[in-house]
């Protein structure tokens, strides 16, 4: 359906194959938080990955940052319809985490856990083959407690409500486990390329 | 729909009935709806336009009317200075417009149904929407939980529904307002006369006479980490704080 009188500001120029159906381009970084923003001291920070309720392994700060650490540059898409290209990234990738861990795949799918009790669910495929990492730093410098830091989830195929802030642990799951969005409307999945926003999407 | 309010939601076209301007910046849309459908105070609505060479532009605006205005629902928007769908609803929008949108949508910020003991609102400028749609449904409840609202916004001409809230006041016993006025002198002695911190939230709450039992917060986030840090240092739980933040 038309809109009576409106253009817009058209179709994103040289970016439109980068972004989303529905989306538009942000050069800010808006802030969003469903609660309180979290103060975790790295003094306090651990990081878990869990099978089911036991934890495989536990790292604290210093030894986290020991592993091995991936640059990478993406766009990312939020499901409040902003969309920020090329954002510069540095943190462990998922499958570097696992292997420091010994594990392999032991389920395929995994809940991520936040410390301010905030979950969401990916299945383990989306968060391996370089796809997703812990992150430790945003262009350069340590995440903001605002942007999720200490430490947040990266997973930038998929909207960005996935890529948890505050992170503490990676939970392995035999199911795919809805997580906070997901249990309030928001869709089990969410690929922007696909609109899958809502849960019936 | 389920528990938490989350129900299938497709697009449908509204029609605009009225338009009010509220504040300088801000004017209310009361849209009708196709397909009418009944919100928890605190929902949002996706509104999408549509350009003739296929272009579409979507934001969430939340609704400012209780479910008991439907089928029609009222969006307060505010001009943004380089807004794209904003500047369409204040400068092009008229009465008689179609337009698309779908909802209701989102479960978290939702006023609490069974009640409960108490209730903190805190928003600054539009984010008083939400907080808006709760005061008005909570009107309707018999007894109307004992709710206070703290309100910042930068003159007294730019409180939304100053008028409504006023009255709510006056004829409510269990309702506090509170404003904080930024940038120019506070008319009644119950008011700030400055920006948000965390001594005026320890004093709204003792206002309130009890400890609430949820607290809801809207407004940029620069606002919303304010509030939030002055409810924790308060001695609130963070688990009972909910919120919003625009801009994204």
């Amino acid at each position: 359906m038309v809109t009576r009188g409106f253009t817009g500001r058209g179709s994103s120029g040289d970016h439109s194959g980068r972004i989303p159906p529905g989306q538009h381009l942000v050069e800010n970084f808006p802030v969003l938080t469903a609660g309180p923003t979290p103060n975790v001291e790295l003094a306090d920070w651990k990081f878990t990955v869990k099978v089911g309720p036991k934890p495989a392994k536990v790292w604290n700060w210093s030894e986290f940052n020991a592993l091995p650490k991936t640059k990478v540059t993406k766009d990312i898409h939020c499901v409040t319809s902003w969309s920020k290209l090329d954002t510069i990234w540095e943190g462990v990738l998922v499958e570097d985490i696992l292997a420091d861990a010994g594990l392999d795949r032991p389920t395929d799918f995994v809940l991520a856990h936040s410390y301010d009790d905030y979950s969401t669910n990916v299945p383990l495929a989306d968060l391996l083959s370089g796809k997703a990492m812990v992150a430790l730093k945003f262009a350069g410098q340590p995440i903001t407690r605002d942007h999720g830091g200490p430490a947040r989830l990266l997973v930038p195929h998929l909207y960005f409500w996935k890529s948890a802030k505050w992170v503490k642990a990676l939970q392995f799951t035999t199911r795919d486990e809805a997580g906070f969005w997901e249990l309030r409307g928001y869709h089990i999945y969410g690929d922007p390329w696909r609109e899958q926003r809502y849960t019936d999407d | 729909m389920t528990d938490n309010g989350t129900q299938i939601v497709s697009w449908q076209s509204c029609m605009v009935e009225a338009i009010v301007q509220q504040t300088p910046s801000i004017k209310s849309f009361f849209l009708r709806l196709s397909r009418p459908f009944a919100h928890i105070a605190g929902q949002h609505v996706d509104v999408r336009l549509t350009a003739p060479d296929g272009y579409s532009a979507m934001r969430s605006y939340s609704i400012a009317s209780s479910a008991a205005s439907s089928p029609i629902i009222e969006l307060a928007i505010e001009r943004l200075p380089d807004g794209e769908v904003s500047a369409y609803f204040h400068d092009i929008a008229i009465v008689g417009d179609e337009i698309e949108l779908r909802g209701p949508l989102g479960g978290h910020f939702l006023w609490p149904e069974p009640a409960v003991d108490a209730v903190l609102l805190i928003g600054a400028g539009s984010g008083l929407v939400p907080l808006m749609a709760m005061i008005r449904h909570r009107s309707t409840q018999d007894p109307a939980v004992p709710t206070a609202l703290l309100l910042s916004a930068r003159t007294a001409e730019d409180v939304l529904f100053s008028e409504e809230l006023h009255s709510v006041e006056i004829n409510d016993a269990a309702f506090v307002l509170a404003l904080a006025i930024t940038r120019e002198d506070p008319i009644r002695a119950s008011d700030f006369g400055r920006r948000i911190d965390s001594a005026m939230v320890k004093e709204v709450l003792a206002r309130l006479h009890r400890k609430p039992t949820q607290i809801f917060v809207c407004g940029s986030n620069d606002f919303v980490n304010i509030a939030t840090e002055g409810a924790l240092r308060a001695g609130l739980d963070p688990s009972i704080i909910k919120t919003e933040r625009y801009g994204g």
